[in-house]
């Protein structure tokens, strides 16, 4: 079976990625050429990035950096307008004690909420993400999740957050994972398209590097890590091969796409290994909210702590921040 | 027989600290060796570092809703739960006590006793402090007006330098009697009987976090604690008079309530009254309407 890949532009892609995606049969073959990932190796050198010692000034640049990176997000059934604008105004003004704290990258919300953020953030400069295609578990049909992203476009968000056919993607329809991630790209318009790969149901790293390749074929702005749904999300190994993957992207076809850990990342110390990891990994270029974001909820509260902590000379505690 | 019991090597300790139910080393890595009153070798003990101090307060943090909203009854009955285990650990806490303060087995044991009939009489307290510092207040309106004791939070405890065990359970078990959790800095030079007790904790009934050990300095440690914004109050028995003045100073940038505590040690034989407990408590008044 001979089935031509969708159709976006393909024009720009170097020749051997262009071939990739030519047919089913050609992506496949693709996919599992890609050479598979050492997992001891990676993640003894995640571990080893792990230990490296930032203090003082450079902590400070990374707090602020951090902060600026996080997509401040709410994905509860319980989720009310009044719980969105609170958080719209924590994204804007983190810390109003200290008004020389960075707001947040984006707000990142279920599409029936996506106008009350945009609303709530209007004049900022703050993005409002919206998940969309049948958030967390992508279990519907291709109609349906359309929709969901017209809803999120429709709303004004600037970010779409898909999430990948798992199951297809398991039982090897590459194919049709890429056609669907291509058919929400389409649909985004001018948002940007973040991938939820869903690490943590992949099962192994040659798994997760095909569906970054993958998502980045088929167009996707950002790669990331998981819905913060199942249990382990982002893991800093898993990160580390979606850096690689993007960092082989830059160099095939001179593209910068971004990288988007989400779940799980809780304190400063688990941030500051994920930027270390994407200046050692990806490179310094990708120190920057349009390349790489924090999908979190409570790690914006230990980075406010921690930065307090910095400049004040002495701990601060919860009763200092917003609790949401 | 006896020359294999010559022959055995005896095992050298270097213990933890205990933060948030768990017995971890300390962050720094550092140990420094423990001495009996002569200057014999006893044990390593682990050096507390700041960084064990700001783990120790986000422990004491999360336990302080279970523990403070635990009936008046239930404290109690897990504090005499602990005097229980201490009973049964009298052995070991009488030999660390002679080791540690250099004095004999029969004061030693006497120390104990002392020790855990303290932590009984304060763990009758549970329930009767609020009798005895609450109030049904007489107010000039339609309302019943009521006073309360609430515990005030997490409470950092410099125990006392020289009564290893006698001085740490009278400075400890009334944080604990009135609700609050406790992130205590042991005596640095006599740590074993605290480490001991932080032993009987993680075995009785005492939630995790409720009381964290830290062996290590007080004029280290007591100045984190004491500016830490997560810290509610401080009870300065063990930093020496000059390092308390700095302490209380450093206390009021967060509007801590710093203990008065006498200048020299005091005689922990002595019988106490409920002066400590009154300081961890904070009064609520609720005034309720009365029908018709």
């Amino acid at each position: 079976m001979r089935t031509r890949l969708g159709g976006m532009a393909t024009a720009t892609l170097p020749a051997g990625l262009a071939d990739a995606i030519r047919d089913d049969a050609s992506l496949r073959r693709f996919l599992h050429g890609l050479p598979g990932v050492d997992q001891v190796g990676i993640e003894q050198r995640a571990a080893s990035l792990g230990t490296r010692s930032i203090k003082k000034a450079a902590k400070l640049w990374a707090i602020d950096t951090a902060i600026s990176m996080v997509d401040l997000t709410t994905l509860e059934g319980a989720d009310t307008h009044g719980k969105v604008r609170a958080l719209a105004a924590k994204a804007r003004r983190p810390d109003p004690e200290r008004p020389d704290t960075p707001p947040v990258a984006a707000v990142c919300v279920y599409p029936d909420l996506a106008a009350t953020a945009v609303e709530a953030l209007r004049g900022s400069g703050i993005g409002v993400a919206s998940v969309a295609t049948a958030f967390p578990s992508g279990r519907s049909g291709r109609d349906v999740k359309l929709a969901d992203v017209a809803l999120a476009v429709r709303s004004g968000a600037s970010e779409v957050d898909m999430v990948i056919d798992r199951g297809a993607f398991l039982e090897g329809r590459y194919g049709q994972v890429f056609e669907e991630i291509q058919a929400v790209k389409a649909a985004c318009g001018d948002a940007h398209l973040k991938v939820i790969l869903e690490t943590g149901e992949l099962g192994t790293y040659d798994n997760v590097r095909r569906a970054a390749w993958l998502a980045l074929l088929a167009g996707g702005d950002f790669v990331k890590t998981s819905t913060g749904k199942v249990s382990p999300a982002a893991t800093l190994p898993g990160t580390h091969v979606l850096l690689q993957a993007v960092r082989d992207w830059y160099t095939a076809t001179g593209e910068l796409r971004g990288v988007k850990p989400a779940g799980g990342i809780r304190t400063t110390k688990d941030a500051i290994r994920y930027l270390v990891a994407v200046h050692e990994v990806a490179g310094p270029e990708w120190l920057t909210p349009g390349l790489f974001r924090f999908g979190a909820s409570s790690l914006l509260n230990d980075l406010l702590l921690q930065r307090r902590t910095q400049l004040d000379g002495h701990y601060s505690g919860p009763d200092y921040v917003t609790q949401d | 027989m006896a020359e294999q019991r010559r022959a055995r090597v005896p095992v050298a300790k270097t213990y933890k600290l205990y933060v948030g139910g768990q017995f971890p080393r300390s962050e720094s890595g550092r140990s420094y060796p423990v001495s009996d009153a002569k200057g014999r070798f006893l044990a390593n003990a682990a050096h507390a570092s700041r960084k064990d101090v700001r783990d120790a307060v986000v422990a004491a943090r999360k336990a302080f809703p279970g523990w403070a909203g635990a009936t008046a009854y239930n404290r109690g009955q897990v504090l005499y739960r602990v005097a229980e285990m201490l009973e049964g650990r009298r052995e070991q806490f009488a030999a660390e006590v002679a080791a540690s303060e250099g004095i004999s087995g029969g004061k030693a044991q006497s120390v104990v006793d002392t020790a855990v009939d303290r932590w009984v009489w304060y763990a009758g307290w549970t329930d009767k402090i609020a009798t005895v510092l609450g109030a049904a207040n007489p107010v000039a309106g339609p309302y019943f007006s009521f006073t309360v004791p609430e515990p005030t939070g997490v409470v950092g405890v410099l125990a006392p330098q020289r009564s290893s065990l006698l001085g740490l359970v009278s400075v400890l078990a009334p944080a604990l009697a009135s609700g609050c959790t406790a992130v205590v800095v042991s005596s640095a030079q006599r740590p074993l009987p605290a480490i001991t007790l932080s032993e009987v904790l993680a075995t009785s009934d005492v939630p995790a976090g409720v009381v964290n050990v830290l062996t290590g300095r007080a004029d280290e440690l007591g100045p984190w604690l004491a500016s830490h914004g997560d810290v509610d109050a401080l009870d300065p028995t063990g930093a020496g008079a000059e390092a308390r003045t700095e302490l209380a100073r450093e206390a009021a940038g967060t509007v801590k309530r710093v203990l008065t505590v006498p200048a020299g040690e005091p005689d922990w034989t002595e019988r106490p009254d409920i002066a400590r407990l009154r300081r961890y408590l904070e009064p609520k008044t609720v005034w309720h309407p009365m029908g018709g």
